[in-house]
């Protein structure tokens, strides 16, 4: 299961409507499995059908994540025209066995998480924290 | 002195779950030669018919070996490698 705050639902969600038609994609990084610091990515095929962290922000947000003991607890991405599900593309490209996998629907306004090992796909629920602000 | 090659998450099954190895070699090259050597497997993941696989980016410091020299890129005691997976997909 993804535990997930309100806030950072809302900023992925932007993100991929900023980003519309194209894919948009990011990191949430975190400790012990728990997403905390929201992470916007370029991505570096503007694609309405494809997306590829650039490798040198790949580089530096990872660096920055081992400096601060953090880890890639969520990976998102949207899809602009299909459901919110993982494409063949996605599944022989996972290459983070210990990420939650978000996808994030503009067509269809679906917030979907899953785990992605080994060529499997496991849908995973998704429980959101609102903020009692 | 050696190089140390900074091994991602996934590639961790062939060097024992270590998050860093070292290695040595006068280019990236000769490095993943010595690499394999150690942790057989590895090179299979990095390298495909001579070039270095499409998805997989690997760092000189804090550089992408593509815009250096791709496996021809020189490297010296002292240096870091990283290798991290594309994040990537449709």
């Amino acid at each position: 299961m993804l535990t997930i705050s309100r806030e950072l639902v809302d900023q992925i969600v932007a993100h991929a409507r900023a980003d519309h038609p194209d894919e948009a994609c990011g990191v949430v990084a975190g400790r012990d499995g728990v997403p905390e610091r929201f992470v916007r990515m370029e991505n570096a095929e503007r694609s309405p059908t494809f997306y590829r962290f650039d490798s040198m922000e790949h580089f530096r947000v990872w660096r920055d994540m081992d400096d601060r003991d953090e880890e890639p607890v969520v990976i998102y991405h949207s899809h602009t025209a299909t459901e919110a599900y993982p494409s063949r593309t996605d599944v022989s490209y996972a290459s983070e066995p210990f990420a939650h996998y978000v996808l994030y629907s503009t067509e269809f306004d679906q917030f979907r998480s899953f785990r992605i090992v080994d060529g499997v796909i496991e849908e995973e629920e998704v429980k959101i924290l609102e903020s009692n602000g | 002195m050696a190089i140390e090659v900074r091994i991602p998450t996934i590639l961790r099954t062939y060097t024992d779950g270590a998050k860093a190895v070292d290695a040595s070699g006068a280019t990236l090259d000769e490095l993943i030669g010595d690499l394999e050597a150690r942790h057989p497997g590895l090179r299979a993941r990095l390298v495909d018919e001579g070039k270095l696989r499409r998805f997989v980016n690997v760092y000189l410091n804090d550089e992408d070996v593509r815009f250096l020299g791709g496996l021809g890129t020189p490297v010296t005691d002292g240096d870091t490698v990283t290798v991290l997976p594309a994040v990537a997909g449709g």
